[in-house]
């Protein structure tokens, strides 16, 4: 045979070859994810938000869930394993919600009020049989006013909070419905019920729209598509996550194949994965890069008019620039359109001369200039590129008199002084710390910085912020039960925040992912969270 | 050599017992807090509380050390903090998968320490010699890291012969010793490898120029002997201290991988520790070290004995 012929045989049969190769491939999504190890698979993940993304909501439903079907509008809460709910208007600490019929876990067991039950008390109940107390930090966090839960018949469920607070439904997308059958059958083969727990995390059942089929401790977890799914069934077949923390290895398995798609892009590899015709997708996240000031002692981030300049002050636009485009310039924690917006008067935008006239009308200027100490971290997750960032603004904010001066500490240490609030030791004089934060729920976004009941150790009202005013609107939002009120009383809430400057925006994160050009039907939505139902291969 | 032998393993005892204490004392005094590794940051205080005191972290740190040590004892090296799985269970995967990196990266870069090191001894001075050292300088200068990344950068990106990441094509539980398997280890190996490489090269070329100087390789040559049986010779002399040197760079890579597991995703011990050390992660953290370093006394015991085995010289009362 000649050379030639060899070559064309080669030629046609290689297709063939290839073929079962091919076909096996279709459908699999290889995901490389940011976390060191795989979050957690017990139905509570663990690895924050990206723990929710590829190991929660794949595998498990809430009794609410986020709607993450558009990119264009805000994520809302929607109906998950629960079609409706209501406050009981006799008392307003208890909750009924209607159970979604006809739903089976992935072990075949019934979903209904009793694994309902049994789900709020794996975390609030300490006399329960499976209390596991690792899922409780990771989830009674997210429902801080939820008690306990009440079967009233298999399709009804009422839940209790300690006080009237209507933002329960929100909190629930974070409580996760683990399968009581299932857990029930590894308890049965190990000693305690934190043994059975982990037993539980290799083989979970949920009722979300993936099943778990594979668990490799810290290096893949590989799903498949639920075909008994109760809603709209996952275009893809199959899932793979793969734990890579260092972004270059990130970029470097995307670009040799190993991996379809990718969290977080090395930032400088951008221009070359686009050379290589990888997609590049981002949306605004509710995410919030920010100073947060400190309102007591002698901080001079206590005077309104000084906090105002700040945000008058920041170049966002070079800042954006020096992420590659990876930001959106915030003008509050969360952006107009959203139901939470209000409207402020006070318009966060770069307006340097604006900024010299507060400071100047604060008492500051060039014979006395205004000395900041902020703390930040030099890394952590959620954090973007603090260094860069912050070294940025320390130049920009030169521009209008404003010495700033840090104080960088490891991110587990900015997170720890977080909870002990300004006046501790552990502040070490600062008048702003630099923790990057989710803005997805009322509580998260605003609650917990300006309530003065969540001053430190309660919460995360790190800078102490003390205004009855706030503390009533609080109150009210809490309290207003019907949701479109309620979203009215919290952009009350959000824009009387915005015109007290109470925190420096400094940038909102764009989640910015990398993926194969053979990946279809992804739509990345307004939230830390992605529908896997939704891209697939092609 | 039975008492010897005994006195060695018992002062395995108060080293473990030091690094344990070490340990567990500079995760303590370093910033941050062990919580953060079961919580997250924006937990409320009482949430902290509570799982401070489900997972006994609110006792005195004696106590705490003292409940670790009466569990280590009896092999119980505890459960990790983050993720509730036995300690043990993840050591023993990450150790196989280290001692699979390590011992591939020693061997290769004994054999081209010992291949360039023995040449550059032999012929001193030389281009050969010149070119061997310069090789070896390279090889411990170079950093490891920023090698793997080039490395990646052009055999897995630009000409995607070989994977970036990972140990296997379905992770590292099914290894086996195959063409789909291995090439996952040919660039963390070679990355590995270039650090022993330079440091047993010029632990070689010393001891061989300094051997063939002695007065027995003149005598030898006075014999009539051919090179090559005076080079067994000079090997024979040689190799006990080399062989030190080599036990010792094998000790360090089972521990010292940490930066290139982490380029490569090699899910080893040093990813273990690395990803123990940003959650706080305790129970893993001491485990592993403890596991380590008494796998770093055991193989200097046995690097003692095959050097005792190989040279009658050096004696063990």
């Amino acid at each position: 045979m000649s050379f030639r012929r060899l070559l064309l045989a080669a030629a046609i049969t290689a297709p063939l070859a290839a073929a079962p190769i091919l076909a096996q491939a279709q459908g699999t999504i290889r995901i490389g994810m940011t976390a060191a190890d795989i979050p957690l698979t017990h139905g509570q993940p663990d690895q924050g938000f990206e723990g929710n993304r590829f190991t929660g909501i794949p595998l498990y439903d809430g009794l609410t869930a986020w709607d993450l079907s558009a990119a264009d509008k805000p994520s809302s809460v929607i109906p998950g394993l629960a079609t409706e709910w209501r406050v009981d208007e006799a008392d307003k600490t208890r909750w009924i919600f209607r159970l979604r019929p006809d739903v089976k876990f992935h072990d075949g067991s019934d979903f209904n009020a009793d694994a309902v039950v049994w789900n709020v008390r794996k975390v609030l109940d300490r006399e329960a049989p499976h209390y596991d107390p690792r899922q409780v930090g990771l989830t009674a966090t997210r429902m801080p006013t939820l008690r306990r839960a009440e079967k009233i018949d298999d399709l009804t469920v009422a839940l209790f909070t300690s006080e009237p607070d209507s933002f329960l439904p929100i909190n629930l997308t974070n409580l996760f419905m683990a399968s009581p059958a299932q857990w029930e059958r590894h308890r049965a083969a190990q000693p305690n019920a934190e043994a059975a727990w982990n037993a539980f995390a290799r083989e979970p059942s949920g009722t979300g729209p993936f099943r778990l089929t594979r668990f490799v401790a810290r290096e893949r977890v590989e799903m498949a598509r639920n075909d008994a799914y109760w809603g709209t069934k996952a275009k893809a077949e199959r899932i793979v996550l793969l734990p890579i923390p260092e972004a270059n290895a990130r970029t470097a398995a995307l670009l040799s194949g190993q991996v379809d798609w990718i969290e977080a892009p090395a930032p400088d590899a951008v221009p070359q994965l686009r050379s290589r015709s990888m997609t590049i997708t981002q949306n605004l996240q509710p995410h919030v890069w920010p100073w947060q000031p400190c309102f007591v002692g002698d901080s001079p981030l206590k005077d309104v008019r000084v906090r105002r300049a700040l945000n008058l002050a920041i170049d966002r636009e070079g800042m954006k620039q020096l992420l590659n485009g990876f930001m959106v310039a915030p003008v509050g924690t969360v952006a107009p359109g959203h139901p939470w917006w209000g409207n402020p008067s006070f318009q966060i935008r770069t307006d340097k001369a604006e900024a010299r006239r507060l400071l100047a009308e604060a008492g500051y200027g060039p014979q006395r200039p205004l000395n900041l100490k902020v703390q930040i971290s030099a890394s952590g997750s959620g954090q973007m590129q603090p260094l860069p960032m912050n070294e940025f603004l320390q130049q920009d904010l030169k521009s209008v008199g404003v010495n700033v001066e840090f104080d960088v500490v490891d991110w587990n240490t900015l997170f720890t002084n977080w909870r002990q609030g300004c006046q501790a030791a552990s502040a070490r004089g600062a008048h702003a710390t630099n923790v990057s934060f989710a803005a997805m729920d009322p509580f998260f976004a605003m609650v917990r910085f300006w309530d003065s009941k969540m001053a430190p150790p309660a919460s995360n009202n790190w800078g102490h912020f003390n205004d009855p005013r706030f503390d009533q609107m609080i109150r009210e939002a809490r309290s207003t039960f019907d949701p479109a009120a309620r979203d009215a009383a919290l952009a009350k809430l959000h824009a009387a925040g915005v015109d007290e400057a109470l925190f420096i925006w400094i940038a909102h994160d764009v989640a910015p992912r990398a993926m194969s050009p053979r990946i279809k039907g992804y739509v990345q939505p307004q939230s830390w969270f992605v529908d896997l139902r939704l891209p697939f291969i092609q | 050599m039975i008492l010897y032998l005994l006195r060695r393993v018992l002062y395995a005892v108060p080293i473990a017992l030091a690094v344990g204490f070490v340990c567990f004392m500079l995760v303590q005094i370093a910033p941050g807090d062990p919580i953060n590794a079961i919580v997250p940051p924006d937990a409320p205080a009482d949430v902290v509380e509570q799982v401070r005191k489900d997972y006994g972290l609110d006792k005195p740190l004696p106590v705490q050390f003292g409940l670790w040590l009466s569990k280590v004892v009896v092999g119980d090296l505890g459960r990790s903090l983050a993720t509730g799985r036995p300690v043990w269970a993840d050591l023993q995967t990450a150790i196989a998968n280290t001692l699979t990196l390590a011992f591939a990266a020693s061997m290769l870069g004994f054999v081209l320490g010992c291949v360039l090191g023995g040449l550059a001894g032999t012929f001193r001075g030389s281009a050969i010699d010149r070119g061997a050292v310069g090789l070896a300088v390279a090889g411990v200068s170079v950093p490891h890291y920023w090698l793997g990344m080039v490395m990646v950068v052009i055999f897995s990106v630009q000409l995607n012969w070989l994977p970036a990441m990972g140990a296997g094509p379905g992770g590292s539980s099914d290894w086996a010793w195959n063409w789909e398997h291995m090439k996952h280890l040919i660039l963390p190996m070679v990355t590995l490898s270039v650090i022993p490489m330079g440091i047993v090269t010029r632990t070689v070329r010393g001891i061989v120029a300094e051997t063939m100087n002695q007065e027995f390789v003149t005598a030898l040559r006075g014999k009539g002997l051919t090179r090559w049986h005076i080079f067994l010779h000079v090997v024979k002399n040689a190799a006990p201290n080399a062989l030190a040197v080599m036990g010792l760079q094998l000790g360090y890579l089972m521990g010292g991988s940490i930066l290139v597991e982490t380029v490569f995703s090699w899910p080893g011990t040093g990813l273990l520790l690395n990803s123990a050390i940003f959650q706080r992660d305790l129970p893993v953290l001491q485990g592993t070290i403890l596991v380590l370093a008494m796998f770093f006394v055991a193989l200097n015991l046995v690097v003692d004995l095959v050097q005792t085995a190989l040279d009658p010289r050096i004696k063990r009362a």
